[in-house]
């Protein structure tokens, strides 16, 4: 497979573990930790029976007629909204807190953005009855209240990080920090394909339960476990790593990444890093990265708090690279256009990220027999500020437009 | 010779290495505090190339990074800056700055252009072993340029041995786990910690970083090492400095003494 990681965390040329040398050791106890128990039957038993029971899989694949009519093709929706806690970070949390408890760690760290990754990290600590802190940039605090609440109720303490942009990288930075200061007892829970070898091959192993269970599901739907194309959102990229990985090596298969655009490509407000970064490191990883010809890491923006990363898992920079994935790129309006159709058409509230995803469906075009599946990566429950706020200036651009020109 | 290992074969006191970070408190302020150190005695610098996200730093050189940068800080200023520097002084002098920057700039650019300047050595904490030793050793050697490597509490003995056969001019021993500015504990496992890192047969010399602010820690770091680099303490000081740089700076150093 061309696909997969080699044994120093390379996907082609990115990936790696650029990471201090006091983390050197834990990063190898981890990587030792992770061999040891990907293939550990009793490892295992425990965490699939977790993700059936506590998590709800398998998730759903289902046949969205009204949206497949719209587009004149036939779409299936992976329904990760529907796990526990509402997205797919669930399946990454519940793998590394089971490896966290065999590697003998008391304390789990976590970064968060838009506070999904940090609530299902929470839960899981509350579950595993381990001490857990979750950094978050002061400013996502602000924005992202309800989740910091669902946080505090399960245990959790949420540390206010202060220093840069105050969001999601400086977030990680901080988390980053913690770790190098507490390496024997802390560990820390990466929450997308991102950091230094072997976090990219982990969480990515965490998350290809969605196309494990993709293949099945068409197979039982369609009679064939292939379909013409998936579709996912990428900002750090676990759902499309999860989502792609049992499909890579079937060529005719299309992948197609969806990241933000924020308010376009070349608007300087964007989060959009494989149209607009170069290669470098960031967060122990040489990827694809949005920097400045200096180096310095440029502060990224979208509507969605999830796909707000200036950097991307290496896996898909590979991906890229090798023209194995195609990436697109929806802005913060696409996102709510599609947003508002999914709600509309088949009563579904997506999460911002998803609606990156389903903007995608404007920009393609399949034909009346094509299959194509989409990962709708969590629930909207959390970005309803955002969808009130986009509903009250779309009515009020529309009654100025009727006013204005209607008559 | 390259003038860190002039340094090594030549002091018998231990070495005061002092750290501060390009373009802070002012843009321009880089000779003046390279010329004042070497004047108020300091034995070798380090210059901090400042980084957008400094993940092995705590908050005061964090803030003196996000300053400089703010203040235009680049690598391709700092060269400027730095250019005729040698005309003036003979202090060693350390380059210590974050992967990413250097690899945008180039490492061969980077490495012909730092010697040109003066520099004699580098450090870029966030750059591995292995990394080095597969993709720029040569480029570095070739150079003249001495690389640098950290030992913490948790590198292992086979990586230690490693370490110092990579490292030229000095091992950078950092005295906890923890990033820059903390406190020295004094511990008996911080105790320990050095003495098994000074049995451990290392060919360089080792210079204790990280947590050192004044003269008590110097001292007590240096029983087991040939010196010790104060940083965070150092920026605080900047920070806090009047307009007499040069006299602010004559205190801080001899306050080592």
């Amino acid at each position: 497979m061309q696909y997969t990681v080699d044994e120093y965390g390379y996907y082609g040329r990115f990936g790696g573990a650029f990471v201090p040398e006091i983390l050197q050791a834990n990063i190898a106890a981890l990587k030792a930790a992770f061999r040891r128990y990907k293939d550990d039957p009793a490892f295992c038993a425990e965490f699939e029976q977790l993700l059936k029971d506590y998590v709800g899989r398998p998730s759903p694949l289902y046949r969205a007629q009204r949206l497949s009519d719209f587009y004149k093709t036939n779409i299936y929706l992976k329904r990760e909204d529907l796990n526990h806690t509402g997205a797919h970070k669930i399946n990454n949390t519940i793998g590394q807190i089971l490896l966290a408890k065999r590697m003998g760690k008391t304390h789990v760290i976590a970064e968060t953005g838009a506070g999904q990754h940090g609530v299902a990290t929470a839960t899981v600590c509350a579950l595993m009855d381990i001490r857990c802190t979750v950094f978050m940039g002061a400013t996502d605090i602000e924005r992202q209240r309800p989740n910091v609440e669902r946080m505090q109720l399960l245990g959790a303490a949420v540390e206010a990080v202060h220093s840069g942009s105050k969001t999601l990288k400086d977030a990680a930075n901080e988390a980053i920090r913690y770790w190098i200061a507490h390496p024997a007892d802390t560990h820390y829970i990466i929450g997308s394909v991102i950091g230094p070898d072997p976090y990219p091959e982990m969480v990515t192993h965490f998350q290809q339960v969605i196309s494990r269970e993709m293949r099945a599901q068409l197979k039982e739907k369609t009679g064939s476990e292939l379909p013409a194309a998936v579709i996912a959102c990428v900002g750090g990229g676990s759902n499309a790593a999860g989502a792609f990985y049992h499909f890579l090596d079937d060529a005719d298969v299309a992948l197609i990444a969806v990241e933000a655009a924020g308010r376009g490509i070349s608007s300087g407000e964007t989060a959009a890093t494989i149209a607009t970064g170069t290669e470098g490191i960031i967060h122990g990883s040489r990827t694809l990265l949005m920097q400045t010809a200096d180096g310095q890491i440029v502060e990224p923006y979208s509507i969605s708090a999830g796909l707000d990363y200036p950097g991307i898992g290496p896996l898909h920079a590979h991906l890229h690279i090798s023209g194995r994935a195609r990436f697109l790129a929806a802005t913060d309006g696409q996102a709510l256009d599609a947003a508002f159709r999914l709600m509309q058409l088949e009563g579904i509230i997506p999460a911002l990220e998803s609606a990156h995803a389903l903007a995608a469906l404007d920009q393609l075009s399949f034909g009346s027999q094509d299959h194509i599946v989409l990962c709708l990566s969590g629930r909207g429950d959390k970005d309803l500020a955002a969808y009130h706020t986009a509903a009250a200036e779309r009515s009020a651009a529309a009654a100025f437009a009727y006013q204005h020109f209607s008559l | 010779m390259n003038r860190i290992d002039h340094l090594f074969q030549n002091r018998e006191q231990p070495v005061l290495s002092v750290y501060f970070t390009a373009g802070y408190p002012g843009r321009d302020d880089t000779r003046e505090i390279i010329l004042s150190l070497d004047a108020a005695g300091a034995d070798m610098l380090e210059i901090g190339i400042p980084f957008s996200d400094p993940v092995a730093d705590g908050p005061v050189i964090q803030d003196s990074s996000a300053i400089a940068l703010r203040n235009g800080m680049s690598i391709g200023l700092l060269f400027r800056q730095l250019q005729g520097i040698r005309d003036e002084t003979a202090i060693p002098l350390v380059l210590m700055g974050y992967v990413n920057p250097v690899l945008q700039y180039g490492m061969e650019r980077f490495c012909a252009d730092a010697k040109a300047a003066g520099i004699d050595g580098l450090i870029i904490p966030d750059l591995p072993v292995r990394e080095y030793a597969l993709h720029y050793k040569d480029i570095v050697e070739a150079s003249g340029l001495h690389m640098i490597f950290l030992v913490t509490p948790a590198t292992p003995a086979d990586r230690l041995q490693e370490i110092d056969r990579l490292s030229r001019g000095f091992i950078y021993l950092v005295t906890a786990a923890g990033t820059t500015g903390g406190a020295l504990s004094g511990s008996d496992e911080q105790q320990a910690y050095f003495e098994h890192i000074g049995r451990s047969g290392l060919t360089q010399p080792l210079v204790a970083g990280f947590g050192i602010s004044n003269k008590q820690d110097f001292n007590r770091v240096c029983q087991y090492t040939r010196g010790a680099i104060v940083g965070s303490a150092f920026i605080r000081m900047l920070g806090a400095a009047n307009t007499d740089l040069r006299g602010n700076i004559a205190e801080f150093v001899q306050a080592f003494r």
